[in-house]
């Protein structure tokens, strides 16, 4: 990004994911979310002494699967570390995480910003336990005069993706991470709640001249569990930073914290002070040892990924617009083809799928995964249509009746009477009654007006309440008329 | 590798401990004398030994993925220096 044609940014992102284990990484307490305080602990995870943890196996399943699908290396051998520092969110003065042999080694991901596509590196990705939670009295971390702590969550199963500093804007960040929580997404390690808190993000900026090759001092801004916190925390700090270069001044390597509500980062802590962690190996856990055979296991669970999924809608005559809307989510990309499976029209489909199906689940804040419209329900509807059985604009009021009573289309359509006339016969009687109480319109469409055979279908289809078959109406109106 | 008096006070300063300065001296030998003991390591050849990740030979230690009932509230904040409503009570944070 070039700020003010002066400076280039350069970014690197840490991601913190919780993993959806139900227990948590080193014991057996549940990781549920919420729950009164302090009660969802153990000897373990209050680290009292004398306690012994036990790896969780889901947890070492989830992170060879997260690594598979960012293309990381899975290690063969891995091993736990203790990094030390005094914070009462983990009550044992250290966290348990990974420092030299994480279980993911290189990997990264393909992001695209206005039609630019571009890699963007991830270093490694290891396991570590979460932290509890800080109620701080004073208004932010900063002013706070006393703290309340709940380890609840401490020990819920984390796991930190470490990308390269390969991103020089924001809009590439951005790219960045909703790849990657869409991936994460797409294996279910992880509900990827980011207003609960599952995915966490810091955020690593440095500016450097136009041209340069070193990168300048960076700050690292943590703790950001939204999008649009990214994207203004980042505006912030990099206004901030150019205006410290600016001034001849030289930007400080410190971590820094977001503040929401004032919309500004502020410093946290100098990292030469804090930054010591003294890592060495943890000696109550066994090292991990990941034969082959049991990444190939892993390998075999993942689903098909967006990616894959993009490419084979659009070789099915999808536009990149829509591809892109229906494998936004994994639940509506499934909903899909589950459809597709029985309804083979992909363009038809989607449309409704995009249109009337989102619009009615959106209307009631419902989840695609809970919806009252199953996905083959909804290919029978369609297979309605084009039977010729009911109009497309019937379609729609059934669908709603569908969503409220939660019946199939045939069963609303037989007891509603909605069966479109499709009977030669009965048309007939109808349209001769139609031409004969509309003389001036037949004389207009004779006379060369077009649009007069509009009006006469319309007619046609008020008298029959929209039932008639649009279609075999004007093939037997022309017939009349000609 | 020895140990100077200074890195015997940074290690004290993380570990937030004071030390006086007959401690500091004190410390500072004995711990060049351990050290140095434990030099003696650096004799062997350990060309074709790979780097020791744990003591004892076990790997993959695992338990399931199953949940077991956590231990109630009161046996949690029995040992709690503070503790108000149910959370533990902490005094102002210091970061540095």
């Amino acid at each position: 990004m070039v700020v003010a044609n002066k400076y280039e940014m350069v970014c690197g992102l840490e991601v913190h994911v919780e993993l959806q284990t139900k227990t948590k990484i080193f014991c057996s307490c549940t990781t549920e979310f919420g729950g009164e305080q302090n009660t969802h602990v153990c000897p373990v995870c209050l680290g009292m002494p004398g306690t012994l943890p036990v790896l969780n196996r889901e947890v070492v399943n989830y992170a060879i699967k997260a690594g598979l699908a960012l293309n990381c290396e899975i290690a063969e051998f891995s091993k736990f570390d203790r990094k030390n520092y005094f914070y009462p969110d983990l009550s044992k003065n250290y966290q348990t995480s990974q420092f030299d042999l994480p279980i993911c080694g290189k990997g990264g991901l393909e992001i695209e910003v206005e039609g630019e596509k571009k890699w963007v590196g991830i270093t490694r990705a290891h396991m570590e336990e979460d932290a509890g939670k800080l109620v701080h009295s004073g208004d932010t971390i900063t002013t706070s005069n006393e703290s309340s702590v709940d380890y609840n969550r401490a020990g819920v199963p984390l796991l930190e993706i470490v990308s390269e500093p390969d991103m020089r804007s924001i809009p590439e960040v951005l790219a960045y991470l909703e790849k990657l929580v869409q991936i994460l997404e797409y294996t279910e390690v992880s509900d990827c709640r980011l207003e609960q808190g599952s995915v966490r993000f810091d955020i690593n900026v440095s500016l450097r001249p136009m041209g340069a090759t070193t990168l300048g001092t960076r700050t690292e801004t943590k703790n950001l569990n939204s999008f649009s916190s990214v994207r203004r925390c980042m505006e912030y700090e990099i206004a901030r930073q150019s205006r410290v270069l600016d001034a001849g001044e030289k930007v400080i390597q410190e971590t820094r914290t977001w503040d929401e509500g004032q919309g500004v980062t502020l410093t946290l802590r100098s990292k030469e002070e804090a930054h010591d962690y003294r890592y060495f190996p943890e000696p109550d856990l066994a090292p991990l040892v990941i034969d082959r055979e049991w990444v190939e296991r892993i390998r075999k669970m993942l689903p098909e990924l967006p990616e894959a999924r993009r490419v084979r809608l659009q070789a099915l005559g999808l536009s990149a617009y829509d591809t892109g809307v229906i494998t936004q989510s994994k639940a509506l990309s499934d909903f899909f083809d589950e459809a597709l499976s029985s309804y083979g029209d992909a363009k038809t489909l989607a449309n409704w799928v995009m249109g009337d199906v989102t619009r009615l689940l959106n209307t009631n804040q419902c989840n695609v995964v809970d919806s009252p419209i199953s996905a083959p329900q909804l290919a029978e509807l369609l297979g309605l249509i084009d039977k010729g059985t009911i109009s497309g604009k019937i379609a729609k009021s059934v669908l709603e009746d569908m969503y409220s009573t939660g019946k199939d289309a045939e069963v609303i359509v037989k007891e509603k009477g909605l069966a479109q006339i499709s009977d030669e016969g009965a048309l007939l009687g109808i349209i001769d009654d139609v031409i004969s109480a509309n003389p001036q319109s037949v004389e207009d469409f004779r006379a060369g007006k077009d649009r007069a055979i509009g009006f006469l279908v319309g007619q046609i289809m008020k008298a029959t309440k929209g039932q008639a078959n649009p279609g075999l109406v004007n093939k037997l109106l022309k017939e009349k008329l000609s | 590798m020895s140990i100077s008096r200074e890195d015997v006070e940074y290690v004290a300063a993380l570990a937030r401990l004071e030390l006086t300065e007959q401690e500091t001296q004190e410390y500072t030998e004995q711990l060049n004398s351990i050290l140095g003991y434990a030099a003696m390591l650096e004799r062997l050849d350990t060309t074709d030994v790979l780097p020791t990740a744990h003591a004892v030979p076990l790997h993959n230690v695992l338990r399931e993925d199953q949940v077991r009932p956590s231990i109630n509230h009161e046996k949690a904040l029995k040992n709690a220096p503070d503790e108000e409503e149910g959370f533990f009570r902490v005094p102002k944070i210091s970061l540095t």
